[in-house]
């Protein structure tokens, strides 16, 4: 943002008032001020996500203090916790339904890889196999205070996409939903179907 | 710890209760009595009725190379020292199948269903016989032996192939499916359909309907609550069956967060196993240690010195202090009062975090009790801190908790007379901790069965008749004051003193041969750990009897007939944590 007064031309009584800025700014400013978390605990980590909301942390001070229960509502979701291969489908359907501009931040060891649970049966070695993820928390639970360094990367980046360039503005470029996964005999992913069948065609093969 | 008595062959060599109920008892052992699985009901109908064994604490199962062996434990609400343990052993691992307890104690029900969904263990006349904590359709039956996970590396940690050459190796990178799955051979995604849930019971089909309430005056309709939903804590799906905005029929639907905590237990060490332990319960870790490592030291013999139990008992009480005004807060939060109350006792939380933050390093996950003590002695000035706590502050809490909270008009509209449970019901159920007490059974492990050192201090059992919403309430307030009783009491006793017993700190511990079964009074109930040991450094069998997964079994009971809304709140009042209920 640019004061008029800094620059040297216009007239006197203008100069304090006007201030120049680009759209981008302000309304990613606008957006960031207001970004609207899903309540979305998973686990452990959820306790933490609390902690940063309440007094000592304060995530008002961010404006995000209003935390929705509806994905359609909600601009942000942490996945605080260990993502089993039964909840699995849920989290996609989840992101599907948000609306875009949507960001996912991983909170914690296990959303990132699994943590401390990964070699279970039924836990997933990390979110991102299937939501892009855009801030990721490391820590079993990471504190508040790097919940709230997260968020502020999240801002950041926020600060710097464009509404020019946006895909959610260009009518082409919507999001498709993202395939949901299937609870089979495990977990399938249908992105990876060709894998698959080449593998179980092959153990077949093979007896 | 006073150990309960085990019954064992007497001297003159007759098996217990053979002049009652012949032949059913097959063997007497140290560790419990082998029953006959034909005769099994007959002899718990007798034991519940003859012997006053009331109260069934725990369904669980082994893997035991020739046989499975199903393990009940029994105890009696009016004769809390006698612990009676029954055995069913299954010769036959392909088709095993025993009596379900279910109509002795309806408290069985979803225990049954668990040691199916681990075991593949088939009850029979169990009304709802299906997976709980994994998906209808999974392959395998997770906890025995002969199950490998995915990501199988060896039976025991610590692993030998992590670092083949110094180098880290991806477990992704070990698997030929580069991530943590595994698919039957030959299966078809293309083909495959995914099986779709009935809901028979609460439906009310095999009643006589079918399955569209069409036989009924109104219809019945299914409600699905959750995963995604903000009043059930976490990850818990109910499913209910209402008809008008009556709750008719309701079914726990568990398992979201089933992280495989037992699998996970029994390839680690013993030492492994406590910082899982901080993640079952996530905001009683202290607890939650405190009753795995008195498991342990029972099948140790090992004795915590006298400052160590002392401190132990500060933490304890600290935790259920930290548990029990959250558990207020949301169910306000669960009333509809968004949030205020809630941040009332996460304010007062973080305050006794600190106070395990300084002791123990961390201040959720604390990992704070070791084998024979605990892990780091107080810092200095932690002592005169924790004295402001207890006796300046959070008295003052607890009166402004009562002004705002205790008095409502609302919250006393609300939560009088919903979700009744009678004091025969919640023992039926199995009901624990708070949610027993509140139905005006005065049963608290510390006092029935005093653990470390609560023999020493004073304290009342928290009891009401009510036992509706608002008893639970009052039960939790209530203990939150002799809490504060008992932590002044150690505070002040609190000797100096060695904090582990003599002798170099061991990472790899020797565990005797042999299974304990510990339980304590957590913040929600029974908290109780089962160890299994066959000498090696690893659990042969560790089980983990979760207070709140138990308490959910009378979730049906309490709801029907009240209305849906009246359902959250009696599901708030339960306290459920959803690490716990799933492990
Ligand atoms: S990262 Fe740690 S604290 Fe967070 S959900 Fe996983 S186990 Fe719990």
């Amino acid at each position: 943002m640019v004061n008029l007064s800094d620059s040297a031309e216009g007239p006197e009584g203008l100069k304090k008032n006007v201030f120049l800025t680009t759209i981008d700014n302000v309304y990613n400013w606008g957006r960031v001020r207001s970004m609207w978390p899903m309540a979305f605990g998973l686990a452990c980590c959820a306790i933490e996500f609390m902690a940063m909301m309440a007094a000592r942390f304060d995530l008002s001070r961010f404006g995000m203090e209003i935390i929705r229960a509806s994905p359609r509502q909600a601009d942000l979701m942490f996945v605080s916790g260990t993502v089993t291969k039964k909840m699995a489908p849920n989290i996609v359907r989840l992101y599907n339904q948000m609306a875009e501009p949507k960001y996912v931040l991983a909170v914690g060891a296990c959303a990132i890889s699994g943590g401390p649970f990964k070699e279970g049966y039924n836990v997933v070695s990390g979110i991102d196999k299937f939501l892009p993820v855009d801030v990721y928390v490391p820590g079993c639970p990471p504190t508040p205070e790097a919940l709230l360094y997260g968020v502020m990367k999240v801002h950041e980046k926020v600060m710097g996409q464009s509404v020019r360039t946006a895909p959610w503005y260009k009518r082409d470029q919507l999001n498709e939903p993202l395939p949901m996964p299937v609870l089979g005999p495990d977990l399938y992913n249908p992105k990876d179907r060709d894998a698959l069948k080449k593998l179980t065609a092959a153990k077949v093969e093979h007896g | 710890m006073a150990d309960p008595t085990i019954l064992t062959t007497a001297a003159d060599s007759t098996l217990p209760f053979d002049d009652a109920v012949s032949g059913a008892v097959l063997e007497a052992t140290p560790n419990g009595l082998v029953v006959a699985a034909d005769k099994l009901l007959e002899l718990a109908t007798y034991l519940r009725d003859q012997q006053g064994y009331d109260y069934l604490s725990m369904v669980t199962s082994v893997d035991w190379p020739p046989y499975f062996e199903v393990v009940y434990y029994l105890y009696g609400v009016a004769k809390p020292k006698d612990l009676l343990v029954l055995k069913v052993r299954l010769p036959d691992k392909v088709n095993s199948v025993v009596p379900s307890l279910i109509s002795i104690w309806p408290g069985a029900d979803l225990q049954e269903r668990e040691v199916y969904d681990m075991m593949g263990i088939r009850f029979a006349g169990h009304p709802n016989l299906r997976r709980i904590l994994l998906w209808d359709g999974f392959q395998g039956w997770p906890l025995r032996k002969d199950y490998k996970e995915s990501y199988y590396e060896e039976d025991t940690k610590p692993f030998k192939s992590r670092h083949p050459d110094g180098k880290h190796l991806w477990a992704e990178d070990r698997v030929p499916w580069k991530d943590n799955i595994t698919y039957p051979v030959a299966w078809d995604p293309d083909l495959f359909t995914q099986p779709t849930v009935q809901y028979r019971k609460i439906m009310g089909v095999d009643a006589g309907g079918n399955g569209d309430g069409k036989d009924l005056k109104t219809e019945r309709v299914l409600i699905n609550m959750g995963p995604q939903h903000p009043s059930t804590h976490g990850v818990f799906r109910m499913v209910v069956a209402v008809e008008g905005e009556q709750v008719v029929g309701l079914e726990p639907e568990i398992g979201y967060l089933h992280r495989c905590h037992e699998k996970i237990g029994e390839r680690n060490t013993y030492i492994m196993n406590i910082p899982f332990t901080d993640r079952l319960d996530y905001i009683t870790s202290m607890s939650n240690n405190l009753g795995y490592v008195l498991a342990v030291e029972k099948l140790m013999g090992l004795e915590a010195p006298e400052r160590a139990d002392y401190i132990r008992v500060i933490m304890a009480e600290f935790t259920r202090i930290i548990s029990h005004f959250i558990a207020v807060g949301f169910l306000f939060n669960d009333l509809g009062a968004y949030f205020t109350p809630a941040l009332y006792g996460l304010r007062e939380r973080e305050l006794i975090l600190d106070l395990f933050e300084a002791a123990a390093g961390s201040r959720m996950m604390c990992n704070y009790m070791r084998f024979g003590g605990v892990f780091a002695d107080l810092p200095a000035g932690w002592v005169e801190r924790a004295r402001d706590l207890v006796w300046n502050r959070l008295p003052r809490v607890m009166e402004q908790f009562e002004d705002l909270l205790a008095g409502n008009e609302i919250f006393l509209a609300r939560a009088r007379g919903v979700g009744h449970l009678s004091a025969a019901e919640a023992i039926a159920y199995s009901m624990a901790g708070p949610m027993l007490r509140a139905s005006g059974v005065p049963y608290d492990i510390r006092k029935v069965q005093p653990y470390s050192i609560y023999d020493r201090f004073e304290f009342d059992v928290c009891c009401r008749p009510e036992g509706d919403v608002w008893a639970r309430f009052r039960v939790r307030m209530d203990e939150i004051y002799q809490s504060l009783r008992i932590l002044k009491q150690a505070l002040d006793g609190l000797p100096e003193g060695p904090i582990m017993p003599p002798g170099k700190r061991q990472y790899q511990i020797r565990v005797p041969a042999g299974e304990a079964y510990s339980r304590i009074e957590g913040p929600k109930g029974e908290l109780g750990f089962y160890v299994v040991s066959d000498g090696k450094p690893n659990p042969y069998r560790y089980h983990v009897r979760a207070p709140t997964f138990i308490n959910l079994t009378s979730l049906e009971k309490m709801c029907v007939g009240h209305k849906i809304a009246d359902s959250v709140v009696i599901l708030g009042a339960i306290d459920i944590v959803l690490g716990e209920v799933d492990r």
